[in-house]
C-alpha cells in the first residue's frame, strides 16, 4: 500500500467529511466556550486577588495551584464517571468544558496576577495621587499593562488547553480527535486521522498566526 | 492653605517623623531640604495620604486631610496635586490620554472638555506639540513637565514635589525648574522637596530645613542659607558646597 493510499484515500475522505466538519464546528465551538470562560474567569480571580484579603486570596491560590497541578485527563474522567454516583449527572461537552475553562482559569489568573505585581508601585500611586479610586486605579492603569505583559503566556496557555478537547474522545465529546478515530477503526484506513490533522491544522494555525501578530503589537 | 500639625509617623519601630508642624500660606512656595532619611519625602507623602500618618492631622483649606476615608480621601487628593521625583506617567496611555484621564475618571469632566483643559496644560509646559507620542518617546524633563500638567488640570490647590529634578539629566533639569518658576508667578501653592539649592535661594518664600524627623529650622531663604544658627544645618550645608560648586 502506498503512502498516499494510506493517508489519502479519496474514497474514505469523501466517506467521512460530512462527520469531520461536524466535529471541527463542535471542536470550535467548545474551544471558543473554554478560552472565553477561562480568561474571564481567570482575570476576574486576579482582580480579586489584588484586594489582598486572605478570604479570597486563599481559595484563589489553592484553586490555581490544584487546578494546574492535576492532569486535567484525570479530573476529566472523575467528573465525568464519578459524579454520576452524586447524583451530577454532567453531559460529555459540559465536562470538558468546565474542567479545561476551569484549567484555564488557573494559569489565567497567575499570568495576570505576575503581570499586576509587575507593575511598578509607582503607578498605583500616580492614579490615587490624582484622585482615581482603587477601582478605576486597577482598570484604567494597573490591568492594561498587566494584560500587555501577559499576552504571550496567555495565547501560548490558551492554545495548549484549547487543544486538550480531544481529551473529549475519553467520555464521548463527538469532537475531532475521537470522530476520526472511530472513522479510522470502521474504515481500517488511516485516513480520517490525517484529516483530523488537517482539521487541527484549520483551526490552530490562524489562531498562532494571530498571536504573532498581537505579540509584535504589544511587545 | 496646608497646615501640618504635630506629623508623627512610625515604620514598624523606627519613627521617622517626629511632630513635624508646617503650614504653607497661599500663594506660598515652601522649599524642604535636609540629607537623605530625614523624613522629609514621608511627610510630603502624608501630605496625600500615600504614607498614612502614626498621629497628627493635616488640614487644608481647614478641611481635615487626615479623616478623609474612601471616596472623600479621593476627592481630597483632587485638590492636591502631586509631582513624584519618577514621574510615574502611564506608558500605556498617550501624553494627551494622561493627562485627560483622572479629569474623566474622578473629575468627571466630558471629555470634550477634558481635552480641552489638557491641551492647555500642555501648551502651559510647552509640550502641547507632543500631545499624541507615548511617555517613551519623550525625554526625563518632557516626562516630568507632562507629569505636572497631568497634576495641574485637575484645577489643585497646593502642589507638592517630591524631587521632582532628582532623576534628570543635568541638562534637563532646567526645563522643568522654568515650569515650577512661572506656577509659582502664576500664585500656585507648592510645597517643594529638592535638593535644588540654587533653585530655592531664587525662588522659594521659605525653607525647611529637616533632620532625624525634625523640623530643624525654617526661615526665608537669605537666613537659611545665609544665616544658618543651628549646627546641623552648617553642617548640611557645608556638605552641599562642593557639589553646588561643581
Amino acid at each position: 500500500m502506498s503512502f498516499l493510499d494510506t493517508f489519502f484515500d479519496g474514497a474514505v475522505m469523501a466517506k467521512y467529511l460530512p462527520d469531520l466538519l461536524a466535529a471541527l464546528v463542535t471542536t470550535l465551538w467548545l474551544s471558543a466556550a473554554i478560552v472565553i470562560a477561562g480568561l474571564a474567569l481567570g482575570l476576574v480571580l486576579a482582580c480579586l486577588r489584588t484586594l489582598g484579603r486572605w478570604y479570597l486570596t486563599l481559595p484563589i491560590v489553592a484553586f490555581a495551584d490544584i487546578s494546574r497541578a492535576l492532569p486535567p485527563l484525570v479530573v476529566i474522567l472523575v467528573f465525568y464517571f464519578g459524579l454520576p454516583g452524586l447524583g451530577i449527572r454532567l453531559s460529555g461537552p459540559m465536562v470538558l468544558f468546565i474542567v479545561l475553562g476551569g484549567v484555564l482559569a488557573a494559569f489565567a489568573e497567575e499570568i495576570f496576577w505576575a503581570g499586576l505585581t509587575s507593575v511598578p508601585k509607582g503607578q498605583w500611586e500616580a492614579g490615587r495621587a490624582t484622585g482615581l479610586s482603587f477601582m478605576q486605579t486597577l482598570f484604567d492603569i494597573a490591568l492594561p499593562q498587566a494584560i500587555r505583559l501577559g499576552i504571550p503566556s496567555l495565547v501560548n496557555r490558551a492554545l495548549a488547553i484549547t487543544k486538550m478537547t480531544a481529551l473529549g474522545s475519553v467520555i464521548g465529546v463527538k469532537e475531532i480527535l475521537s470522530v476520526s478515530s472511530s472513522a479510522q477503526s470502521f474504515s481500517g484506513s488511516a485516513t480520517p486521522l490525517t484529516m483530523a490533522a488537517l482539521a487541527y491544522l484549520a483551526i490552530f494555525l490562524p489562531v498562532v498566526i494571530f498571536a504573532r501578530l498581537l505579540e509584535k503589537r504589544y511587545t | 492653605m496646608l497646615e501640618i500639625n504635630q506629623l508623627e509617623k512610625c515604620f514598624g519601630t523606627t519613627q521617622v517623623l517626629k511632630s513635624i508642624d508646617l503650614s504653607v500660606k497661599p500663594g506660598e512656595l515652601v522649599f524642604v531640604i535636609g540629607p537623605s532619611g530625614s523624613g522629609k519625602s514621608t511627610m510630603l507623602r502624608c501630605c496625600n495620604r500615600l504614607e498614612e500618618p502614626t498621629s497628627g492631622s493635616i488640614l487644608l483649606d481647614s478641611e481635615h486631610v487626615t479623616e478623609c476615608h474612601g471616596r472623600a480621601l479621593d476627592k481630597m487628593r483632587l485638590k492636591i496635586g502631586m509631582v513624584f521625583q519618577g514621574f510615574h506617567l502611564y506608558p500605556h496611555k498617550s501624553v494627551l490620554a494622561n493627562v485627560m484621564l483622572a479629569q474623566v475618571k474622578a473629575l468627571k469632566r466630558s471629555k470634550p472638555e477634558a481635552k480641552a483643559r489638557a491641551m492647555e496644560m500642555l501648551e502651559h509646559v510647552g509640550l502641547a506639540h507632543k500631545a499624541d507620542a507615548m511617555p517613551s518617546e519623550l525625554s526625563g524633563g518632557q516626562q516630568q513637565r507632562v507629569a505636572i500638567a497631568r497634576a495641574l488640570a485637575l484645577d489643585p490647590k497646593v502642589m507638592l514635589f517630591d524631587e521632582p529634578t532628582s532623576a534628570l539629566d543635568p541638562e534637563l533639569v532646567g526645563s522643568v525648574l522654568k515650569v515650577m518658576k512661572q506656577l509659582r508667578q502664576e500664585g500656585m501653592t507648592m510645597l517643594v522637596v529638592s535638593h535644588e539649592m540654587e533653585f530655592a535661594r531664587e525662588a522659594a518664600d521659605r525653607v525647611v530645613f529637616m533632620d532625624g524627623g525634625v523640623v530643624v529650622e525654617a526661615g526665608p531663604p537669605e537666613d537659611i542659607f545665609g544665616n544658618p544658627k543651628s549646627e546641623r544645618l552648617r553642617a548640611f550645608l557645608s556638605r552641599l558646597q562642593p557639589t553646588t560648586a561643581a
